[in-house]
């Protein structure tokens, strides 16, 4: 019982890591006021791009870096197309989507061709930590990208509540027009919370290629991305909320896997389906406790002339 | 003309634009493959239209692109985001050929109008509930329709993987996870000695049912106007939460027939690779970029599900003649996408130029 319930809080915690990534890029860029729903799309990007790399230089660090490099360039599509041409957010994040499902899945055929394996990120024991029964194996025996999720709650909550970014991140997601009007530069703000976010999302996929499950396929994530957008709903748009939301799925997915590992006699399809009803149930759970959105979420930014 | 009616004219091209854009594109990404973007189209265009053969398969493969493309016709005019074509499509075909397996005895007609009828119904229930969801939970559409993408296609492989499984599978110990051969008294009556199936022409008469219900009902009226201004619809007293619920009710019973008339009218059973776009060769997604790329008009719909079809159908014979990946045209979909929905922004300073001029 003991092994059962280290095994998968272990696990629950090192499959929080994309997650937490994607989840809190995408709470960043929707409260300075934009709707990305591509997310998914960016992640298999994200994890098409850090795959390649470490398969061909076998260098983890460039692997990482050009996950960035390519979720900060769709960051910036997508920053054009919602805050310079004022598209309708929603249906241009389906359309990333679809856009970095099909060419993550034309890059794989031509360049790569068969699911093939890396070595990823090994195990980082922290010294001292690591030692301790239990706690230690869980939290301390994991690998680089999963401490810098979990690193990422505190820092992004910080940098959203106590440094003026932050404020005029929420104040350009809140209130446009007053923020113009005290000379904070909505647009800026904006394209800076979204290519951010966007390099996170490329991250979370890396930390799916190079890091829990080291290999790459057409549609890895099968829509984690959405999924990480339902926990910023989900969080109310704080990272301490969107952590636990993490977690609560991270686990669900964990006893999933262990279900099927132990060959318990559930049929997979139906433990596959669990984070997709979860999802839905959580969201539907969630419409009775209200919370207001940012304000501009979804509106794009009209300069009075 | 005079100069304003003709830029008003051009704004209509948009699309086109954003079609040969996206073809420009694809070129480019051809050329760093290593192959001559020439050589490619043309094979392309040739496995679309090359020959009867060939064109009658870009009209079988259009035909689900256009009955998803229908269903987010109204779901996007209502407002509500339905992204879930894939789930839908796979809850009518599945329900069909359920039924279709139950009954082998029934007369052949008579089976197939039961089929079909019980296709639309489950595709309209399955996106029912993300309306419901929406509607009375505030639940966001485009994720629940996700979620219930993923659920589907779950829920089908495990029916695949053996309740429904064909027997003979069983028998050989193949264990190929699709249903039997349907009963050929419910094959889709062929149209001319091609692929062509009568689901075509369905297809076509519920475009223009559908253009009758959005422009010329007052159900129709009602539902534009919940997408164009919630809180106008409530002053002027349309209840706009049954109205959600009614465009997904819609939505999806169109998707879901859609799927019924994929299996009636073509493969003739249900069939799964595992992956989530196994059965429905992503036509859910792809029925999204024809809607946008018709302009949300349901006649439009039509040409742009064509063109979508070709470039599906001209894909594979691409792959097989200069090895390009058909996962190309996915790509280029997304692009479709993105450039119509960011053109949306020269159409509306335009329309704020002619409003100046006008005051």
């Amino acid at each position: 019982m003991e092994a059962i319930i280290i095994g998968i809080t272990k696990s629950a915690i090192r499959l929080a890591t994309p997650y937490l990534y994607a989840s809190i890029g995408e709470t960043i860029g929707q409260l300075s006021g934009v709707l990305n729903l591509g997310v998914d799309g960016v992640m298999l990007m994200g994890a098409f791009s850090a795959f390649y790399t470490v398969l061909r230089t076998g260098n983890l660090i460039l692997g990482l870096l050009a996950a960035i490099v390519v979720g900060g360039i769709f960051g910036l599509l997508i920053a054009f197309i919602n805050v310079t041409l004022k598209a309708e957010q929603g249906i241009s994040g389906i359309g990333v989507y679809i856009f970095g499902l099909g060419l993550s899945s034309l890059l794989f055929r031509t360049m790569i061709g068969t699911v093939q394996a890396v070595s990823g990120f090994p195990v980082l024991f922290i010294p001292l930590l690591s030692n301790i029964p239990f706690v230690g194996e869980i939290f301390f025996q994991q690998n680089i990208l999963v401490y810098g999720a979990f690193a990422l709650v505190p820092i992004s909550w910080f940098m959203l509540n106590k440094t003026p970014l932050g404020l005029s991140i929420r104040a350009v997601g809140q209130h446009p027009e007053a923020a113009d009007s005290l000379g904070v530069n909505v647009v800026r703000i904006r394209y800076l919370s979204v290519i951010f976010g966007g390099m996170l999302s490329g991250i979370a996929g890396a930390s799916l290629s190079i890091a829990l499950l080291n290999v790459f396929q057409q549609n890895l994530t099968s829509g984690m991305g959405f999924i990480a957008v339902a926990l910023v709903y989900f969080g109310a748009w704080r990272p301490l909320s969107v952590l636990t939301g993490a977690l609560l799925f991270s686990t669900v997915n964990a006893i999933q896997i262990w279900i099927q590992v132990k060959g318990i006699n559930i049929p997979s399809d139906f433990t596959l389906m669990l984070p997709y009803i979860v999802t839905i149930v959580v969201l539907a759970a969630m419409a009775k406790r209200y919370v207001r959105p940012p304000k501009a979420l979804n509106k794009p930014f009209e300069r009075g002339e | 003309m005079n100069y304003r009616n003709f830029r008003e004219i051009l704004m209509n091209f948009i699309p086109i634009a954003a079609f040969f854009l996206a073809l420009l594109i694809g070129a480019i990404v051809i050329a760093i493959l290593g192959v001559n973007p020439l050589v490619a189209y043309q094979a392309l265009l040739k496995g679309a239209f090359g020959s009867m053969n060939a064109i009658a398969d870009t009209v079988v493969k259009a035909t689900p692109l256009l009955f998803v493309g229908l269903g987010i016709c109204i779901a996007f005019r209502a407002g509500v985001l339905n992204i879930g074509g894939e789930g839908q499509l796979v809850a009518g075909a599945l329900s069909a050929t359920i039924v279709c397996l139950a009954f082998p005895n029934l007369p052949g007609w008579i089976l197939i109008i039961i089929a079909l009828s019980v296709g639309l119904l489950c595709g309209a229930l399955w996106a029912g509930i993300a309306g419901f969801l929406k509607a009375y939970f505030n639940v966001n559409e485009i994720l629940s329709t996700i979620m219930l993408n993923y659920i589907a296609a779950y829920g089908m492989n495990y029916l695949l993987g053996g309740p429904i499984m064909d027997p003979l599978q069983v028998q050989l110990g193949s264990f190929i996870p699709q249903t039997a051969r349907l009963p050929r008294v419910v094959d889709l009556p062929r149209l001319i000695p091609t692929r062509l199936h009568l689901g075509t022409i369905i297809a076509i008469i519920f475009a223009i049912l559908v253009y009758v219900l959005l422009w010329r009902t007052t159900i129709g009226f009602r539902i534009r106007m919940v997408g164009q201004n919630i809180p106008a619809s409530r002053a002027s007293g349309i209840n706009v939460k049954k109205y959600m619920v009614l465009a997904f009710l819609l939505s999806g019973a169109l998707i879901g027939l859609g799927g019924a008339i994929e299996v009636l009218g073509v493969h003739h059973r249900i069939f799964t690779d595992g992956s989530v776009t196994g059965f429905t060769g992503s036509a859910g997604f792809n029925g999204i970029v024809a809607a946008l790329f018709g302009q949300l008009h349901p006649i439009g719909t039509i040409p742009a599900s064509l063109l979508l079809g070709a470039l599906l159908t001209g894909a594979n014979k691409m792959q097989r003649v200069v090895q390009v990946p058909s996962a190309l045209i996915g790509a280029l979909n997304g692009l479709i996408v993105i450039f119509v929905v960011g053109s949306e922004y020269l159409r509306r300073r335009q329309t704020q130029r002619v409003e100046r001029t006008v005051k």
